[in-house]
Formats: structure tokens, C-alpha cells, sequence
């Protein structure tokens, strides 16, 4: 596990937050548009947290997760310093999990930070008596999704970035799939048959969709794990 | 004609104690037992990249606590070797082992008793100097007083210290290069691995570097496996050299074998009319084993205690001008020259 915490600690310094006050100028506006825009445009309704509401704020964290991660392998590569990092002592799954994990918790602490900062813009413009906080249930799936929907984003854009030469190549694909990912999960929603909708709560479905983004992190994951080898990350 | 006469004669007998073992030893395929003596042993390593040859039947041994250094022109193989020993390539055929560790199976553990500056210095340049050198404490395991200790040890010493917090980006090139020294030697490795640290340094700062180098590798008491295409830097540093080229071990010696096994004391020559004809005549001297010009220079080797006085009469009788005269063991540099033109030819 140390190992793990000194690579997120690595990145978390080389990656997230070099470069003093500039580095918070991206999170900032992200947070401003999710946590202040968004809600006093949608009002005191905002605090129900619907599933629409849930999958715009997830899709934002997921754009989070895409942006940063794409930087994991191709930008190391980029920046010489990949081959120094491979020349240590640190274990193949320790490079791979610290670099997924703090690239999820990035994206979900963007998300975390949003969604309380909405809740108090909320109660400071639309306040009543008492102050309003967001359906227990509602929050819970967005945090238990967030955190999935991030280490899918993460666990694809590492695969991808692994044997990439440039951090824009890898940007460049995983912008075309999540399009098309976007594409198709509309595509498919509409598919559904309307009994499918009729017999399952929001809760069920959205369990439903929590198991299957899951299964997908374990496969991702898996991939990246295996196709981490050493000896055919160095390009020459 | 003025002429000026400076004779020096350099002639030093290396007892130095290695273990060569060349190319073509030990054929019958079993794997030597590495001894404990022993940090870097290579036998028929082979790796090639497409039709390339990168390293080919390298057959090696580097006994511990000496500083071997890899010359060889760029694209030699030096950098695949370093690749291999790391466990960073896979070999085609042969093997390796470092302090008794199969680079194949063991590599993670030999890599956690290296430290290594490899071709690019791969310093995270938009973190501070300290939290670089941090970093490889903590990859190691060290404690957060050890490694503030080591930092400031090695950032003092290399004249690094007062810019810790600068990031590493607004650095310039030789200061970083003195950093991924410190990182390389950060947690007091058995083997350090260094790839060309001082190319690309102007020569001010290759010559700091050379000097800190060679200050901390005596005190480190580590193996130095040093990767090099700068002969002074070798002959400065290393205990044992091998010489590559096109994947192959052409030589391997401590640098005063390699220059006795080039021929007996030589003379280098410097002034003008040097002729075809005066050079058979040289030739044919019975103290002169050889004559050629090499960029307008006479080089003579000679055999035995040869004197070069009467050979200098002879040029200047024959019409030659003689500005110079340089006597002494051939350079590693002449031996490197040399054994590039014969594998060449």
C-alpha cells in the first residue's frame, strides 16, 4: 500500500497541483459552473437530484477523470521521465493503481466539492425555514457512481495511454469514445423495452448500473494490469 | 629551426586483478555460477531490434565495487545493455545477472539495489529539486528523517542545496544532471547505473560533474556501471573498461591494459613534411614496430626502451620540421580509435 501512496503522492505533486495557484484554476471553474451556475439555475429543484441532474454532474467528473488521466503513461513517456520511474523499485501494480487512484479520487473530490457546494448555494438563495440537503438515497448513488464512473474513465484512459506516444493521441481517442460511449447508452435507453421501466424502481435500475459500470472497472483494470509490462513500455 | 624538444614518458603497470572472461569463453551453455564478488555477469546476451543487432553475444563479467565503464560510439548497445541488466528489456538469448540475480526473473529485486541516471535524466521538472530526490526516499522505503538527512547530505555536496525549492524546470542543464546524480545515489545503492552523465554539458560543467562524480563514487564504496562515449571521463572514473561496438565486446581491461595490449611506448610527433617516404624509412627502424599519420601527426610506436631522439634526427634530415614531441603509453583514446578501425576493417 505505501507504494501506492507515494505514486499518488508523486502525482498528485508533478501532475495535479505543480505550478502554485494556476494549478486550481481548472477544478475552480468546473466547481463554479457545477456547484454554483448549474444550481441557481435549476433552482431550489436542484436539490432533488434527479437522474438527469445525476448524469450530467457524472458525465462532468467523467470529462474530470478523461482530461487528467490521458497524461498517466503518454505524458511520462513524453517527458523522459517514464524510463526512470520503470528503473525503480516500484512494483508493476503499484504504478498502475496509485496512478488509477488518484486520478478517480481527483474526479471525485471535483465532484464531492460540487455537490456540497450547490447544496449551500441552494440554501443560501432559496432557504426556507429549515435547510435542504439532497435525497439520502440520490447522493448515495451519485457518490457510489461517481467513484465507478471515474475508474472506468480512469482504468480506459491508463489502458489507452500505456502504449500511446503522445498525450494527445490518447486524448484524441478517448474524446471520440466517449462520444461514442454517449451515443450508445442513448441508443440503448431507447431500445429498452417501456415494461423494463415499468417493473424496475430508480433504485433497482440504477443498482443495475452501478454492477455493470463495476464489472467494467474490474475488466479494465485487469486489462491494463496485464498488458503492464516492463519491458514493453520503453519505445525505441 | 627552432626546434623543442618536450619527452614525456608515461609508463604505469596495471596489477589491477579483474575477471575478463571474452567473448566465445565458457561455450558449453550452462549458466556460470555468479559469486558474490561478482555484480554484473552477462553471458551470449543477444537482443536485437528488427534486423538490428543492439547487443550481440555480449559475454561480460564486472567484479563488485569496481567502476566499469561502456564505451562505444552512439548506437552501440551501451543504452540496450543498461536496458537488459534492469530488466527494462527482455533478451533474446543469453543472460544476465546483477549481484547474483537472473535480470529475467529477479529483475524488481535488482532494481531495488540500483540506482540509475539512464539516457534522460528523468527528473520531474515541474516539482521542486527536494521533493525529487523525497520521491526516491520514499520509493525506498527510507524515513522522513533519513531522507531530509540524504537530501541535504547530497545537496550540499553537489553545491545544490540553496535552490532545493526551486522547481527543477528552471533549472539548467548541468545542475540537473548533478541532481539525477544525487537521485541515482539517493538511497545508497550497491550498483549505480549512470548512462552518459555528462553528455550534453558544456565542458565547464561535464568537468564539475566528472569531478563530483568521481569524489561520490569513492565514498559510496557502490559498483558503477558507467555508459560513455567521452574517453577522458573513462580513463578519469573507471577501474575496468569495455569497449563496444555494433552490439559486440571488442575489449575489456583496466584502461593501462588496454593501452599495454595496444603496443609498447609510443611517439606522437608533431610538425610538418612528414612523407610517404620518410615514413617507410621510420618503418623501417628497427625500434619502430609502426608509423602513421593520424591528423597530420606522426605517431610512432616503438618497441622496447626505444629512444626517440635518433628517430628525430632522422625526420629533420630527411627535411621534416619537428615542433613537438609527445612520448608515453598509448591513450585510451588511441586504443579506442584503434579498435574501432580494426572492427571496422
Amino acid at each position: 500500500m505505501s507504494d501506492i501512496f507515494t505514486v499518488m503522492w508523486k502525482e498528485w505533486k508533478d501532475s495535479l497541483f505543480q505550478g502554485g495557484w494556476r494549478a486550481w484554476i481548472r477544478p475552480s471553474l468546473l466547481m463554479g459552473i457545477v456547484g454554483i451556475i448549474w444550481p441557481l439555475v435549476g433552482k431550489a429543484a436542484w436539490m432533488d437530484l434527479s437522474p438527469l441532474q445525476m448524469v450530467v454532474v457524472l458525465w462532468v467528473e467523467f470529462f474530470v477523470v478523461i482530461s487528467i488521466v490521458a497524461d498517466s503513461f503518454a505524458g511520462e513517456r513524453e517527458r523522459h521521465t517514464l524510463e526512470t520511474l520503470l528503473a525503480t523499485r516500484l512494483p508493476d501494480r503499484a504504478i498502475l493503481l496509485g496512478k488509477v487512484a488518484i486520478v478517480v479520487l481527483y474526479g471525485w473530490g471535483v465532484l464531492v466539492v460540487s455537490l456540497l457546494l450547490g447544496a449551500g448555494v441552494c440554501n443560501l438563495a432559496y432557504g426556507q425555514e429549515h435547510s435542504i440537503f439532497y435525497p439520502a438515497d440520490m447522493l448515495s448513488f451519485t457518490l457510489v457512481l461517481g467513484l465507478l464512473i471515474g475508474t472506468f474513465g480512469a482504468g480506459a484512459g491508463v489502458l489507452l495511454s500505456l502504449r500511446s506516444s503522445t498525450v494527445r493521441m490518447v486524448q484524441a481517442t478517448l474524446s471520440i469514445g466517449t462520444v461514442v460511449l454517449g451515443g450508445a447508452i442513448i441508443a440503448l435507453l431507447q431500445l429498452l423495452p417501456k415494461w423494463f421501466f415499468q417493473t424496475f424502481t430508480t433504485d433497482q435500475i440504477l443498482l443495475m448500473v452501478a454492477g455493470i459500470i463495476a464489472l467494467l472497472d474490474i475488466l479494465l483494470v485487469a486489462i491494463a494490469m496485464l498488458r503492464f509490462q516492463r519491458t514493453k513500455l520503453i519505445a525505441r | 629551426m627552432a626546434l623543442w624538444f618536450r619527452i614525456e614518458y608515461f609508463v604505469s603497470r596495471s596489477t589491477t586483478s579483474i575477471v575478463a572472461v571474452l567473448n566465445g569463453a565458457s561455450r558449453d551453455g550452462r549458466e556460470r555460477i555468479c559469486m558474490p564478488e561478482l555484480a554484473i555477469g552477462t553471458e551470449h546476451l543477444t537482443r536485437s531490434f528488427g534486423s538490428v543487432k543492439a547487443v550481440d553475444d555480449l559475454t561480460l563479467e564486472v567484479p563488485a565495487g569496481s567502476v566499469f565503464g561502456f564505451l562505444g560510439p552512439n548506437g552501440a548497445g551501451k543504452t540496450t545493455t543498461i536496458h537488459l541488466l534492469l530488466g527494462l528489456l527482455e533478451a533474446a538469448s543469453g543472460y544476465a545477472r546483477v549481484f547474483g540475480l537472473n535480470c529475467r526473473t529477479h529483475a524488481d529485486q535488482i532494481r531495488a539495489r540500483t540506482g540509475a541516471l539512464l539516457e534522460f535524466s528523468g527528473l520531474y521538472e515541474r516539482m521542486s529539486a527536494e521533493d525529487n530526490l523525497d520521491l526516491f526516499g520514499r520509493i525506498h522505503h527510507m524515513s522522513a528523517p533519513d531522507r531530509h538527512a540524504r537530501t541535504k547530505e547530497l545537496m550540499v555536496h553537489l553545491d545544490l542545496w540553496d535552490r532545493r525549492k526551486d522547481s527543477v524546470g528552471t533549472w539548467s542543464r548541468g545542475m540537473k544532471q548533478k541532481l539525477a546524480v544525487a537521485r541515482a545515489l539517493f538511497h545508497h545503492p550497491a550498483l549505480i547505473v549512470l548512462d552518459e552523465p555528462t553528455s550534453g554539458l558544456d565542458p565547464v560543467a561535464a568537468a564539475a560533474l566528472r569531478d563530483d562524480l568521481a569524489i561520490l563514487v569513492k565514498s559510496e564504496s557502490a559498483t558503477v556501471f558507467l555508459n560513455t562515449h567521452n574517453l577522458a571521463e573513462a580513463e578519469r572514473l573507471c577501474t575496468l573498461v569495455g569497449v563496444i561496438r555494433k552490439g559486440k565486446l571488442l575489449a575489456l581491461g583496466s584502461p593501462d591494459e588496454l593501452r599495454f595490449k595496444q603496443g609498447g611506448p609510443r611517439a606522437e610527433i608533431i610538425g610538418l613534411g612528414f612523407t610517404d617516404d620518410l615514413l617507410a624509412r621510420l618503418r623501417g627502424r628497427p625500434e619502430v614496430s609502426g608509423a602513421e599519420l593520424r591528423s597530420g601527426h606522426l605517431l610512432l610506436t616503438l618497441r622496447g626502451d626505444a629512444r626517440v631522439g635518433p628517430l628525430v634526427s632522422l625526420i629533420v634530415r630527411q627535411g621534416g620540421e619537428v615542433e613537438e614531441v609527445r612520448k608515453g603509453a598509448a591513450s585510451l583514446e588511441d586504443v579506442f580509435l584503434t579498435l574501432m578501425e580494426e572492427e571496422r576493417s
